[in-house]
């Protein structure tokens, strides 16, 4: 079994952490095309080579980024995720609507 | 003493004060204690131990080291143990595996003699077409082939496991294994050292390093004592590590345990398998290893044969010739089929003691006893080339023949971290190209096959090891030198025109089944394999891999490199699944009432983690019990422990807004003291889960999750605001609360009586408010929301206090009768009022559109999860819808209308739309109703559609508004 090193509980066994798939940056919601948004929702890139990941330890719920090689399996660095997403996220008002309501 | 036995010295293993009485086949034997069940036989004249896989001929000891298949046999209702590991004990009743009649005459060894009507891949050939008939061959051929008779009632046995962590892990207690273990816990690196052997020495315990037979047990008393000595070392033997997995995780099986090791370096001081020879009736009993020889003498003073043939081609044949002649075994004499073979002292002493040394010579066939019981044998031939011999032969008699001709390396671990071998020429040999990290080899596993070298292999690998492990201390020792010298012949492989020349002993195949199958187009080594089966028996390729790779290169005029070897992969030897399995925990949630629900006599079930009251009372009026339930709550005053539910406290300025992004709904505006309900859908648009969010203050929401689903809820809602960062603590309380529901009509009445700082009224307390307070002296949150559709409360205490509230209820409920309820009644309470439970009405694709569920999605919002897609969803259309049916009522009144179960189809015309996800008798209403999913044009209310039921017949239901129980609510709002 692997050993991932968490940077908040050290290195721990791998069965102890949840894969996350790809850091993946969200498209805006509003403005990008339906098959802009499929790629997004359901794809993933499949790299061949250093991919970073979201890995999430369970027993800590504490969600990490690794970065990983996918051909030989190694884990290169591990970090915290404010040090990609360090800033509070806005998403822009949907575009003016003539529907009445608060529901659809 | 039986004629067999030999004196101490011989036969370090057993106790000769101990007799052992044992049966084998249903005969009684005797043995030592020490001997295994192989040796205890031998000693007693039974060389026979199996009838092999194919063709049944008789097979005896080959390496007395549990390395070959020969020697399976069963103990009671374990199958396949090796006669030749497993200790003899009182009363043991051992059988013969695989044979028809008896193991002496085996009425199925006919087959043999149509061996060449039955060609390499001749099951698939011969059986595959036509298919019809497969089933019926399959029987036949799955009895000729069996190993051992499965008890498919057997009692699970006791199997653990256990962790264990060490700097340096040192697999083999030979001598390198041993001096690795040594310099390492010297370096000081915790170590620990394990081997699959009773004791400690490896080859030290039988081979006969000098001509005199001093020099190994000289140096096994030495470095085994040093061993003992050392506290830094744990040493595990019988103990057999069956892996590698990534970052030296090694499970390691010792007996009924199996130890899971982390080691940050380890030494793999595995050894090598002694290689048998290929020629004419070469799997015969009679015809074994030389390390085989000189286990059954020094190890459990068994004398292997009465006179014998040694084929030697290197140092270690003479020393067997040299343990035999002591033994009180006749050497008719020593063929050596190396045409340049250095003298060495051994060779120079078994010439000394008058024994005939034949050079370039082999043994071309063993002439076998009747019934290929035995050798009577052995015709041998001037080696001429590489497998050819002179056709001119002289023949010995003799009952024993030793092979000593090269030996395999113990690579498996190796391989199975990715470490790569290669064909080395000069030693004729795989060997190391290249080790992962963080492990070191030594002995003969890295081509260092002189104890005196294997040890200094060993220290230096130690200490590498240790260094790898952070122990930096000792200096580095010298590396072992390699004196040049190879016990390997490159070509020990003699074809008889004849056959039976065996390659591989566990699948009966012969030299030219291996090159039909490569003439065939087979011959890429891995697809070798897989049609001809060589290697895939129970000793997996051990010694079938070595000469199959020398045939199929010689085949193709491809060099041993091109051609390669298979695949090694875990596990290394058999391992039983009672290993894998262990003690079988299943660990199960408590709520903080379920003693009291045993006592007041709770059918109890699973459900997600958690055990739950499914309902109370005797099983035997389970649907009276349940309807008593149902009724309570309708019409009077019910409990149910609602601990399970999931809660989740979301804390901070940005709680609303964080709200606001997870699930559909709307909460930046939602009043304190209120609850909303919440929905969530992925980002594909599919719903997750649901609950209500209760808000306690203006940054401060509580969140309840449904049972199985918190635990991902509450990952997700972690995974989205690692990116967010909003300003919220999100933090999982549902272990942390215990909960009741308390529901009916008279729910006030009763919760009044222990309410004592909460107004309880309609006007002061609402329907979905929420408040804090105490009941019954103990700090509670009051949740009045309606899953089953009455007047109710959802209490929720700290989990300490979950038994006391409990108790505290059930006695304020004493004057209305209050009775408690479980899930099936709760189940029917929700279904009259149309409430769905997420992934039993919702599957992996439901999204709220086709559950009817677009009130629950606020769309001013500028995001939530799962928005665009349910976006995109509803443009593209639904394909199905959720909807409520009851059954229409036969015109036969005397009989309650057949009750569809969930996931009985909708069908229409032949085809599929729909299936039922809910069902029940409702008592209140008198009908059977349900939920499930339609064609959208059969969603209308009062579409008729007909639902296939038990044996095929349809029933008809009629599409029914939602909820079908008390449609305004006006109960739940009292």
């Amino acid at each position: 079994m692997k050993i991932l090193n968490c940077p908040l509980n050290g290195p721990r066994n791998i069965s102890e952490f949840v894969y996350g798939g790809e850091v993946v940056m969200h498209p805006d919601p509003h403005t990008t095309s339906n098959a802009e948004w499929a790629d997004f929702v359901f794809m993933e890139n499949n790299t061949a080579g250093v991919v970073r990941e979201w890995w999430y330890h369970a027993p800590t719920a504490y969600w990490i980024i690794a970065e990983r090689n996918t051909v030989t399996d190694e884990f290169i660095r591990t970090y915290p995720a404010n040090e990609v997403f360090n800033e509070r996220v806005a998403f822009p008002a949907p575009p003016a609507s003539d529907d009445d309501g608060g529901t659809s | 003493m039986k004629p067999g036995r030999l004196a101490a010295p011989a036969g370090a293993r057993i106790d000769r004060n101990q007799t052992v009485e044992f049966s084998f086949d249903g005969k009684r034997y005797s043995g030592f204690a020490g001997d295994t069940i192989a040796s205890a036989l031998l000693a007693n004249g039974v060389s026979i131990l199996s009838r092999s896989f194919k063709y049944h001929r008789p097979r005896g000891v080959l390496t007395a080291a549990g390395q070959d298949s020969n020697t399976l046999v069963q103990i009671d209702d374990e199958t396949n143990v090796l006669a030749d590991r497993r200790a003899i004990e009182p009363g043991m009743a051992v059988t013969a595996q695989n044979v028809f009649g008896s193991l002496e005459s085996d009425h199925a060894n006919w087959i043999g003699h149509f061996s060449r009507f039955m060609p390499v891949g001749f099951y698939y050939k011969a059986f595959f077409r036509p298919k019809a008939l497969w089933p019926f061959w399959e029987k036949v051929i799955r009895r000729l082939a069996g190993l051992g008779v499965v008890n498919q009632e057997a009692d699970h046995g006791y199997y653990d496991k256990q962790y264990l962590f060490a700097d340096v892990a040192v697999v083999g207690g030979g001598p390198a294994g041993m001096a690795a273990a040594l310099e390492a816990a010297a370096d000081g690196a915790e170590v620990v050292l394990m081997d699959e052997n009773r004791v400690l020495g490896g080859s030290l315990n039988y081979a006969r390093l000098d001509a005199a037979g001093e020099r190994a047990e000289t140096l096994r008393a030495e470095l085994v004592a040093k061993v003992e000595a050392e506290a830094n070392i744990r040493v595990l033997t019988s103990a057999t590590c069956n892996g590698w997995f990534s970052d030296n995780w090694l499970p390691i099986i010792q007996g009924n345990r199996m130890y899971k090791l982390r080691a940050t370096a380890m030494v793999v001081a595995s050894g090598s398998f002694e290689q048998a020879m290929v020629f004419r009736n070469n799997d015969l009993p009679g015809v074994i290893m030389g390390s085989a020889a000189q286990r059954l003498i020094y190890q459990y003073g068994v004398k292997p044969g009465n006179r014998a043939v040694v084929v030697a081609a290197n140092g270690d044949g003479y020393g067997v010739a040299l343990d035999l002649l002591d033994a009180g075994v006749e050497v008719a004499c020593v063929v050596d089929p190396r045409a340049d073979a250095p003298g060495c002292e051994r060779h120079h002493a078994v010439i000394e003691r008058g024994v005939p040394v034949i050079r370039e010579t082999t043994v071309a066939e063993v002439m076998a006893a009747p019934g290929n019981k035995g050798v009577v044998g052995a015709r041998i031939a001037k080696v001429t080339g590489e497998g050819e011999t002179t056709v001119t032969t002289d023949r010995f008699t003799c009952d024993l023949v030793c092979v000593s001709v090269g030996y395999h390396p113990a690579a498996n671990l190796i391989c199975h971290a990715r470490g790569r071998m290669a064909y080395d020429n000069r030693q004729a040999t795989f060997a190391i190209a290249e080790l992962p990290a963080h492990m070191f080899a030594a002995g003969s596993v890295a081509g260092v096959y002189e104890a005196n070298g294997a040890a200094a292999s060993g220290r230096h690998a130690g200490w590498a090891a240790a260094r790898d492990a952070g122990h930096d201390g000792g200096t580095e020792p010298p590396a072992a030198g390699d004196d040049g010298s190879s016990p390997n012949f490159p070509w020990p492989i003699f074809p008889h025109q004849d056959g039976k020349d065996f390659v591989d002993f566990d699948e009966d195949l012969v030299v030219v089944d291996l090159l039909n199958a490569i003439a065939e187009g087979y011959d890429n080594i891995e697809l070798l394999k897989r049609f001809s089966t060589v290697g895939m028996g129970p000793s997996q390729g051990r010694h079938s891999s070595l000469p199959s790779v020398r045939i199929a290169a010689k085949a193709t005029g491809k060099t041993m490199d091109q051609t390669g070897t298979t695949t090694s992969r875990p596990p290394f030897t058999a391992e039983t699944f009672g290993h894998l399995a262990g003690r079988s925990f299943e660990p199960v949630r408590h709520t903080a009432m379920h003693w009291r629900h045993e006592e007041q006599g709770a059918r109890m079930m699973v459900a997600g983690q958690w055990i739950r009251p499914e309902y109370y009372g005797d099983p035997a009026n389970r649907e009276a019990n349940i309807k008593a339930e149902v009724m309570a709550v309708r019409e009077n005053v019910g409990i149910i422990d609602v601990s399970t539910l999931g809660g989740i406290e979301v804390h901070g300025p940005d709680a609303a807004e964080f709200l606001n992004r997870m699930y559909t709904f709307a909460y930046l505006k939602q009043p304190v003291h209120r609850a909303r309900y919440v929905l969530m859908t992925d980002q594909s648009g599919v719903i997750t889960d649901d609950g209500v969010a209760c808000r306690f203050h203006k940054n401060h929401f509580y969140v309840t999750a449904t049972t199985g689903g918190v635990g991902a809820v509450y990952q997700e809602m972690l995974f989205h605001n690692a990116q967010w960062r909003l300003d919220v603590c999100v933090i999982n309380s549902t272990a942390s609360y215990a909960g009741i529901n308390i529901a009916g009509p008279k729910a006030r009445n009763v919760l009044a009586r222990v309410s004592d700082d909460i107004d309880l009224s309609a006007e002061a307390f609402p329907y979905m408010g929420v408040r804090t307070g105490h009941i019954a002296g103990i700090p509670a949150r009051l949740l009045r929301v309606g899953f089953v559709g009455e007047l109710g409360y959802e209490v929720h205490v700290p989990a300490s206090h979950g038994e006391a509230l409990w108790d505290a209820l059930m006695e304020a409920g004493k004057p209305e009768g209050i009775r408690p309820f479980g899930i099936e009644a709760q189940r029917l309470l929700r279904l009259e009022k149309g409430h769905i439970i997420i992934n039993q009405d919702t599957d992996g694709l439901t999204h709220p559109h086709e559950a009817d569920m677009a009130w629950a999605i606020a769309r001013k919002k500028p995001y939530f999860v799962g928005m665009r897609s349910i976006a995109i969803q509803k443009d593209r259309g639904i394909e199905r819808k959720l909807v409520g049916f009851t059954i229409v009522e036969t015109n036969d009144t005397t009989t309650r209308a057949p009750e569809p179960k969930d996931c009985h189809l909708v069908i229409r015309d032949g085809t599929i739309t729909g299936r039922v996800t809910s069902v029940g008798y409702s008592h209140v209403l008198g009908k059977i109703i349900g939920i499930g999913y339609v064609a959208p044009d059969q969603a209308e209310v009062g579409t008729r559609f007909k639902i296939k039921i038990e044996q095929g017949r349809l029933i008809e239901a009629e599409v029914t508004a939602m909820p079908f129980y008390d449609p305004y609510g006006k109960r739940q709002e009292m």
